[in-house]
């Protein structure tokens, strides 16, 4: 079965203006998105994730931010190309975002009904009543009793977890095609975060949403994601299934990331690494961006940027390490033990 | 609210009653009295009569006493400078001018600021942002009355746009008001464009921008009156500033106002009146103050007034 693609991003590019220089946050992103498909974007702080997500949603805040080259391909348009105007009938409506922090992503000053009705008015031309009826719907829906009543509440009268599910409930109302999820649950606590996460995948079932979900917690990539992209510094180094990741990775930054991961039942004492911090985005290094830090780069990883190498018709890694001339390299042994881990299921 | 409300009335009473108490024992520190001021015309005699007529010949206890009993009937006594003019009356003739010049200036000063704050924000680093700050700085830092001067050789006698003195009429209030609102413009301005830049560079504006809002709801309905809660906290002592501000105006422009006259009531030992004005200028600060913490309940949810708890 060939599902369509609802979202493909091109060799996006990314540049902010700062007073040390131009920072090149996303440097050649490329991406695709299916319908109902749940992507996982994870990286360290810094790689560019929420940049390209923001990209998206035509967020990069102007004019020190720019989108410098590439597309956005969202229903046979260009979302680079569109006006600042035409954009924001598509935000909210056919794209929309759920923000990290639910302590601050609600006007504290407005009622939460009326945060959620705006966007109903706003896209869906529906009267106050209308959109009153269905807000309730859409409270109902992420699981807050009493909707009728809570309309009325103001932010500060919720707690985190349940702030949240406003913030989705808002992201939900029309009907979004994609839903992008910047570390939805980072700041919630870990019961919490178990609900959110329940509760997503769920609505994704409901209304066939797909969802490009950001994070940095890989247990939560295991649980919720079809298909993963590992970001470092402003690229994608390694995409692929849930399985060609974890079990299957290829990229020594994934292997450093998935044995940087506490286990459960690990009987490791010591957790795994990564040396060294990430480079620099105003001058970026020559070669590949994370030859430094890596202990098993080549000559050619200084030299020269490595291109998306095939493993499967899934999976795709950069890295020199997939050259046919390069030398046959399995991961370290600490890394291996926590991919075998993955099988036997003791990841959230 | 409402019992918070009471509450509040019930502090301010306690308050009166404390500002009352010092002032009136202050004023007995005011070098000389009543009525030595008519060059000595006066035998002692003469003088000894006048003060047994205000009662000015008892002891001080006893007067504060006569005085706070008096005044709990709604009596602030006699003008000494009047003859047989009630200290009401006087207030209530001169409050017009005051009151209309002050509501003025901090109506359109703080409006204007607020105005001139947001299109800085919005305007941030450019050539609009740079202006209003530096305008902010100058209303900041130089006092009213320098701007009264400077308004009255201009508009007044060099351009004759607008009368230089007096009262006679709403083009005479053009000037004082200019000269009494600058000081409130520029503190608006400078607090509205902080935050109203931390409000914009908030994640629920971003937010509301994911939402597909556009600019102006934006601005308006979301950000406006998060950034306006902190603007409300300096409404109460601009009011202040604005009523000694009118002190000093008044006395410039020749108005017929309760400042001038508080003024003039302290150089001639004019207790009643010195006590009457004070306990005014008192009610009308508690009353400001009243009313900025309930806009904050009105503005912020988040503060929303509740009696007794603390």
């Amino acid at each position: 079965m060939i599902v369509e693609n609802v979202l493909k991003v091109n060799d996006l590019y990314v540049t902010f203006d700062t007073y040390g220089g131009s920072v090149q946050a996303v440097r050649g992103v490329h991406f695709s998105l299916k319908k109902g498909e749940t992507l996982a974007i994870v990286g360290e702080s810094g790689s560019g994730k929420s940049v390209t997500t923001k990209a998206l949603m035509g967020l990069i805040s102007k004019p020190a931010g720019r989108i410098t080259k590439g597309e956005i391909l969202f229903e046979q348009q260009d979302l680079t190309k569109l006006s600042e105007k035409q954009l924001r009938k598509i935000r909210g409506k056919d794209l929309s975002m759920i923000f990290q922090d639910p302590m601050t992503s609600l006007n504290p000053t407005m009622k939460i009904g009326k945060q959620i009705m705006e966007g109903l008015i706003l896209h869906r031309s529906m009267s106050k009543k209308e959109a009153k009826k269905r807000s309730e719907e859409l409270l109902h829906l992420v699981g807050i009793p009493e909707p009728e009543n809570r309309m009325d509440y103001y932010p500060h009268q919720f707690s985190g977890g349940m702030r949240q599910r406003v913030v989705i409930a808002m992201a939900l109302a029309c009907n979004p095609k994609v839903l992008i999820a910047d570390e939805p649950t980072t700041a919630l606590d870990v019961t919490i975060q178990a609900q959110i996460l329940e509760l997503m995948k769920d609505i994704q079932r409901k209304m066939e949403t797909s969802i490009i979900f950001i994070t940095h917690d890989l247990g939560v990539v295991a649980n919720v994601a079809d298909r993963v992209a590992v970001m470092y510094a402003g690229k994608i180094v390694e995409i692929g299934t849930v399985d060609d990741v974890f079990y299957h990775a290829k990229h020594p930054y994934t292997w450093g990331l998935l044995g940087s991961m506490p286990m459960v039942d690990s009987e490791e004492e010591q957790l795994f690494t990564i040396p060294g911090t990430p480079p620099d985005l105003t001058h970026p290094p020559k070669g590949d961006a994370f030859a430094s830090r890596n202990k098993y780069a080549l000559q050619i990883d200084f030299e020269k940027e490595p291109p998306m190498f095939r493993v499967s018709d899934t999976h795709y890694a950069a890295t020199w390490l997939l050259h046919e001339k390069a030398p046959n390299l399995t991961p370290p042994a600490a890394v291996k033990r926590r991919m075998q881990g993955f099988g036997k299921d003791n990841i959230r | 609210m409402a019992k918070y409300i009471i509450q509040r009335l019930i502090y301010m009473v306690i308050t009166l009653y404390i500002i009352a108490t010092i002032t009136f024992f202050l004023m007995q520190l005011l070098p000389g009295s009543p009525f030595n001021n008519l060059g000595g015309k006066m035998s002692e005699a003469q003088e000894e009569i006048l003060l047994q007529k205000y009662g000015l010949d008892e002891p001080v206890p006893v007067q504060y006493f006569q005085y706070m009993a008096a005044m709990l009937q709604g009596d602030l006594g006699i003008s000494f400078q009047y003859d047989n003019r009630a200290v009401t009356d006087i207030i209530l003739e001169r409050i017009g001018p005051s009151a209309t010049l002050g509501a003025q200036a901090l109506i359109v000063g703080s409006l204007l600021g607020v105005a001139l704050g947001m299109i800085a924000a919005i305007r941030h680093n450019l050539w609009a942002d740079y202006i209003s700050n530096i305008a902010a700085v100058i209303g900041i830092s130089i006092p009213s009355f320098i701007f009264a001067g400077v308004l009255q050789f201009y508009f007044a006698v060099k351009w004759r746009i607008f009368p230089p003195s007096f009262w006679e009429g709403p083009i005479y209030s053009v000037l004082p008001t200019i000269s009494l609102m600058i000081f409130p413009l520029a503190i608006c301005a400078r607090f509205m464009r902080t935050e109203m830049l931390e409000v914009l560079g908030s994640d629920y504006i971003e937010l509301a921008r994911a939402k597909g809002v556009s600019n102006g709801s934006i601005l308006f309905k979301h950000a406006l009156r998060n950034a306006l809660i902190p603007v409300i906290t300096v409404l109460g002592p601009m009011t202040v500033s604005l009523m000694t501000g009118t002190l000093v105006i008044e006395q410039i422009f020749a108005i017929p106002g309760i400042g001038e006259q508080f003024v003039r009531s302290i150089s001639t030992n004019d207790y009643p009146v010195i006590m009457g004005t004070t306990m005014l200028f008192s009610v009308l600060f508690i009353v400001v103050i009243l009313i900025v913490d309930i806009l904050y309940g009105v503005i912020d949810p988040r503060i929303r007034l509740t009696g007794g708890e603390d």
